[in-house]
């Protein structure tokens, strides 16, 4: 295509993006945010007596308790208690997976950080002075750090995982080019802006309410009459919303939530805990690191014909989810690429660093980086561009996945050709090789990074959810869920499908905060699914409430229920708009005694995976889109920007484009973050040397690519997606695994003789160093 | 007892002045719009408006209030995201950040609102930059900022059609409240007593110290230094310039006889922290605290300054910056002294100056090396030359071989090459979290270069320092 045509077709699709975004819903928390009167954990009107608590943690990250003083902190001024192992009542376990996690240390502790008392004060202030009076003696044991390390002492969290597909053994022996390397990707702090918090207030016969900032309500639940050792009905978990989640609030928000629900037991007073920002990055776990190893083969044509891996995740000192996201790693170890001889293997390492987690991607990203590593490398040695091998082996309909799930509904070529085509990615190519031919100071690099994430919970049971709805005597909606909202715009997709069911305006639904006792055993928002399972429930109740309204309706106008439709508030019959309103109906409703009310639950059909041959169809969908990132490096000093993103993403029938653009951006930087500044350090004694903001580097806005562009991928969406709208949240943090290959080839063209290295994340000094090696 | 507007509100407290102005907004006054995210300094969720009353106008800069001591509030108007409310509409910036899709979680939200409407009430230019700079010290860890830009250049486009000065159209065009009018005689007409102060702690712009040691500042009376017109102050008479110990970096970028003769002084303090926290940090906060990374003591190394400290008893003593440190976190001040000022001749029309910095993230971060020269230049030969390095030594490091070995050598690639491995031996980095002892040799040798290629474009270039490329 030449290029004015090539700007015209992008400039008239960002156009139509704009419009889309004018019209699109917006966040139906938009305005209390913006006024700072939106309720988070710490922002509650507390009750009188409210005691605060700081949470007193190892100072070693691996030993014997040999003696702890509390005497002096006991005697402050203001100390009410401090709790220990001793006060649990019920079981001293929180693991969720596997129970292999106490609340509180007893006689050993296993990361630097970990949980062993809890001081409840008068204020948070006095509480952190007495933290600072305790004496504690640790006779210290080995320290493991790195998953390699624990994988030769045989420390492991559990048995360990492997996929195949064909015979990669023997396919090996018919491949033209053979390549071998090591990958690293390092891990991630959330940082959620919000720390972790919650808050504890005894009801009336020893029941206690939580406001947990939480991603998983039940779960905190559950852990906490496990921990007390009374029953799932004496607890209540509210949660308003979260100032972020990101996976590091799926599983452990749980400890500080049982904590004060503890102390708040002993004490039958209100406790809060909020972890300062210090505390938080200290105590709780990241993204895994993986140390990867990985072997591909290929055809003299470019075809992967056989790949191998083995993952070594650092799990850290206790399993928390860490099983599950290996799992993860396995099902996208080849990401978009149909490979017929796959052999996987993960194992979970078990280290002294703190309880590794659950971070958006859910160890999708970690299998995707060593892939795009083993391309990077096999285009290197052969000669080629990474993007023919990409485009070689791009997944089609009806290939099947290592895992045995037949590929539906494929959009990995459709995303690949549209970017392609609609960024142009000739005229690209030809600028930057312009520019690093006349530029000497700086140099460009491009890369393309192809997509493919699986929709559901990988395991099975846990894809179900419940949606209570009112209609109360007025006309106006309450909607419960089991979704958290945490920055993803859950709510106002809820508020969305209310309104178009009964067609009726946003503002006569309110969306109810998360709350255990209006629906319970739920699962928590996580694994991008929360709008399709919440979303899927909201609709059944609001349809089974409208097909109740419809025959109050046709009785009214003595009609057939077929003829009634309900359009802008109205009671349409055969298209005419006769008088009754919505309120109306409401009444007439109310005085037929017809229930107002309904709970629906939805689980997700069609799913199963059998872990004993490692097969199955977990997802119910997938989800596809292409990035072509460009970045500019400053071959003086080894900075770097990003000039631009430019994506095309499967949205399948976006519900608000505003809100998905949000998450794919906001996703993408995240990962770009992943793979360029955001370093975790521990030394060898297991201390966290990232241990504040002033350390710990996350992207601001200058940071941010100069340009991102987002193109809607035309689909039809699928039918298990809420409303055709595709889920949207993991997806897109995987297009800044792009932002590694882009940095490298930039490194490339100043450094011939630069030997490809995977040791994420690319920061400045891995930059400045590659640029001037091997001279 | 310590008297300011807060919002609307005139406060009278006995809070000691050493408490955060965070803690009071949040936890006494129940505004929990402003967040807590850090405690550094280094998120913005916290960030505040303080109006101060200049002739007889008010001018208002963002700080983060989480660094801030209460104390600093006195006598002025403290803003927070509850004071920029309206009644029944959303404010420019707010609504800006709404329909730009610019809040997700909102938990940084208020943060961003706030600094937005900081811009708005300022003297900057109303361009798109300065937008972005006055949220250059927020964090948002779900937007990715893409919206974000798009609700700033909302906000700018609005300002660009502002005609007069004063609050009035700000007011009429939905920016602020209507109460911003009545500020200035409120403030004139609120009592100020002077704060009682213990000699215990004396506290600048305090950017350092709350994120070392807030507990055990945040229970006392301490002595703020802020306010003292004797350390303030930026004179300029026959090329020599002082810079009172208590200016802040944002009055170094506001002035405009500073930006003639340092052409580059925007660029190089914009690697310098955030715009809340250059409108709190003093210069000599940034001395004293000795750390081997201060941008602004590495700056002024270069320029060969020298620093008057001050005893209680009003006496004087003058030093050489470059002899102040003395050994990690050391330093040539005795108990009774106070930083005064800071002196350095001005670059002339023969003389260069260049300021470095590399870090993980380029901005709002702590340097892995810095470095600053100011070389004079005679007939291609260097008359005189000082340089100076952060992040190499444990003190701020003024290079003394390295200068010594270039002057009077003729400005050539081959000098440069040779002053390099001097400097190689002028330097001592560690491994650290900020770099490997390997990567910061690296990086110092590159940004000595970059020095020249920066000052000197016509004569150097990359490839006459190194073999690639």
């Amino acid at each position: 295509m030449d290029k004015n045509k090539a700007n015209t077709v992008l400039n008239s699709k960002l156009d139509a993006v704009t419009i889309a975004l004018k019209k699109s819903i917006k966040n139906l928390d938009s305005y209390t945010h913006v006024r700072g009167e939106s309720v988070y954990v710490d922002d509650i009107n507390i009750r009188q007596g409210t005691f605060h608590a700081v949470v007193f943690d190892a100072p070693k990250a691996h030993g014997r308790i040999k003696h702890i003083d509390y005497s002096k902190a006991e005697a402050l001024n203001g100390v009410e208690r401090i709790f220990t192992y001793k006060d649990i009542p019920g079981k001293n376990e929180i693991g969720g997976i596997i129970p292999d996690e106490p609340l509180f240390a007893e006689h050993e502790v296993h990361f630097w950080g970990m949980p062993i008392a809890l001081i409840v004060a008068e204020s948070e202030f006095i509480a952190r002075k007495a933290r600072q009076l305790i004496t504690i003696d640790i006779e210290e044991l080995p320290v493991i750090t790195t998953a390699k390390e624990a994988k030769a002492k045989g420390s492991f969290i559990n048995a360990p995982r492997s996929f195949s597909l064909g015979d990669t053994e023997k396919a090996f022996k018919n491949c033209e080019y053979i390549f071998e390397g090591e990958t690293f990707s390092n891990g991630q702090e959330h940082l959620y802006i919000e720390t972790q918090g919650a808050y504890a207030e005894p009801q009336e016969n020893g029941n206690i309410k939580v406001t947990s900032s939480t991603q998983g309500p039940t779960s905190v639940q559950k852990t906490i009459a496990q921990v007390l050792g009374v029953a799932m009905h004496k607890i209540e978990v509210d949660v308003t919303r979260l100032g972020g989640g990101f996976g590091g609030k799926e599983d452990q928000a749980t400890p500080w939530a049982v904590m004060a629900a503890l102390a708040s037991f002993h004490l039958k007073q209100s406790v809060k805990i909020i972890l300062n920002r210090h505390d938080d990055l200290r105590m709780t776990g990241k993204r895994h690191p993986y140390e990867s190893t990985y072997k591909i083969g290929l055809s003299k044509d470019l075809k992967i014909l056989a790949y191998q891996t083995e993952f070594l995740q650092n799990s850290g000192a206790s399993a928390d989810l860490s099983p599950a996201i290996a799992e993860r790693t396995l099902f996208h170890a080849t990401n978009s690429y149909y490979i017929p001889n796959v052999t996987t293997k993960v194992l979970s390492c078990k280290t002294n660093l703190p309880t590794n987690t659950a971070f958006r991607g859910f160890g999708g990203p970690q299998g995707m980086f060593v892939i795009e590593s083993a391309i990077a490398k096999a285009a290197h040695e052969i000669g080629v561009s990474a993007s023919q091998i990409q485009e070689t082996n791009l997944l089609e309909e009806n290939n099947t996945f290592s895992y045995g799930q037949i590929a539906k509904k494929v959009e990995a070529k459709n995303s690949w050709n549209s970017a392609k085509s609609i960024f142009n990615i000739e005229a690209l190519e030809r600028e930057i090789h312009s520019y690093n031919k006349t530029h000497i100071n700086f140099k460009k690099g491009l890369a393309l990074m192809p997509i493919t994430f699986g929709i559901s919970f990988t395991n099975t049971p846990m894809n179900h959810a419940r949606a209570l709805v009112h209609i109360y005597l007025d006309g106006s909606v309450g909607i419960s869920t089991a979704a958290v909202e945490m920055g993803q715009g859950v709510n106002t997709k809820m508020m969305q499908i209310a309104a178009d069911v009964f067609s009726i305006p946003i503002e006569k639904i309110k969306i109810e905060t998360t709350n255990t006792t209006r629906v319970a055993n739920t699962s928590p928002s996580a694994a991008s699914s929360t709008a399709d399972l919440n979303g899927k429930a909201t609709l059944i109740a609001c349809n089974a409430l409208l097909e109740r309204l419809k025959i109050v309706a046709s009785e009214a106008l003595e009609t057939s229920k077929e003829s009634i439709v309900l359009k802008d508030g109205f009671v349409y019959h055969n298209s005419e708009k006769p008088k009754l309103t919505w309120t109306d109906l409401i009444n007439k409703a109310m005085l037929n005694r017809v229930a107002l009310t309904e709970n629906a639950h939805y689980a997700t059909p069609d799913i199963h995976f059998d872990k004993s041959t490692e097969k199955g169809h977990p997802f119910a969908y997938h989800v596809y889109g292409t990035a072509i990132i460009t970045t500019t490096v400053d071959c003086t000093r080894g900075t770097y920007e990003f000039d631009s993103v430019k994506i095309v993403h499967d949205y399948g029938k976006s519900m608000s484009e505003g809100i998905d653009l949000g998450q794919v951006e906001g996703a993408l930087i995240q990962g770009i973050g992943w793979m360029t500044m955001e370093e975790i350090a521990y030394n060898d004694e297991g201390k966290l040397l990232s241990n504040a903001l002033s350390t710990y580097k996350v992207p601001d806005i200058f940071s941010a690519p100069k340009r991102v562009e987002v193109i809607p991928l035309e689909t039809d969406g699928h039918d298990l997606a809420i409303l055709k709208s595709k889920a949207v949240g993991e997806p897109p943090l995987m297009y800044g695994i792009g932002a590694y290959f882009a940095l490298q080839n930039a490194i490339k063209a100043f450094n011939p003789n630069y030997d490809l290295e995977f040791h994420a994340p690319m920061t400045p000094e891995k930059v400045l160093m590659s640029l001037y090696k091997n001279p | 007892m310590i008297s300011f507007i807060l919002n609307n509100k005139t406060i009278h407290t006995l809070e000691p002045s050493g408490m955060t102005l965070l803690d009071f907004v949040r936890y006494q006054q129940r505004l929990t719009g402003t967040k807590i995210g850090c405690r550094e300094g280094d998120c913005g969720a916290c960030t505040v408006l303080v109006g101060n009353l200049k002739h007889g106008a008010m001018e208002y800069q963002s700080i983060t209030s989480c660094i801030s001591p209460l104390g600093n509030a006195h006598g002025k108007h403290i803003v927070t995201v509850e004071g920029t409310n309206l009644k029944h509409q959303l404010t420019t910036a707010q609504d800006a950040m709404k329909a730009n899709f610019a809040t997700q979680c909102g938990f940084c939200t208020p943060g961003f609102v706030v600094a937005l409407t900081g811009f708005a009430l300022s003297n900057s230019d109303k361009n798109y930059n300065n937008a972005i700079d006055a949220i250059s010290g927020n964090i948002c860890r779900c937007t990715g900022y893409k919206s974000i830009e798009k609700a700033a250049n909302h906000v700018v486009e609005k300002l660009q059609t502002k005609e007069e000065t004063g609050f009035s159209w700000l007011i009429e065009n939905g920016f602020i409240p209507e109460y911003f009018e009545k500020i200035p005689e409120r403030l004139k007409a609120l009592s100020t007593e002077t704060l009682k102060a213990s000699q215990e702690k004396r506290i600048s712009g305090g950017t350092d110290l709350y994120v070392q040691q807030a507990d055990n500042l945040t229970d006392l009376d301490i002595t703020l230094l802020t306010e003292n017109q004797e350390l303030r102050g930026i004179h300029i008479e026959d090329g020599v310039c002082i810079i009172g110990a208590n200016e802040t970096a944002s009055n170094l970028w506001n002035n405009p006889e500073l930006n003639t003769v340092f052409p580059n002084l925007k660029s190089h303090l914009k690697l310098v922290s955030s715009q809340q926290i250059r409108n709190m940090a003093s210069f000599g906060g940034n001395i004293v605290n000795a750390s081997p990374i201060g941008d602004m003591t590495i700056f002024f190394l270069a320029l060969n300054s020298k620093v008057t400290l001050i005893t209680s008893e009003e006496k004087e003593r003058v030093i050489s910056l470059k002899n102040f440190y003395q050994g990690y976190k050391n330093f040539d001040l005795k108990d009774d002294e106070l930083l005064k000022n800071i002196e350095f001749k001005l670059p002339t029309a023969h003389s260069f100056f260049n300021f470095e910095k590399v870090s993980k993230r380029t901005h709002l971060d702590i340097a892995s090396v810095n470095t600053a020269i100011h070389i004079s230049v005679e007939k291609d030969s260097i008359s005189e030359v000082h340089v100076s390095m952060g992040g190499v030594a444990a003190i701020p490091k003024y290079l003394k071989n390295t200068s010594t070995f270039l002057k009077g050598k003729s400005l050539s690639a081959q000098t440069i090459l040779e002053a390099n491995t001097i400097l190689q031996k002028d330097i001592s980095p560690i491994s650290d979290v900020r770099g490997t002892s390997d990567y910061k040799r690296l990086l110092a040798r590159q940004l000595f270069f970059a020095h020249f290629t920066v000052l000197f474009p016509k004569y150097f270039n990359l490839k006459d320092f190194v073999k690639h490329g």
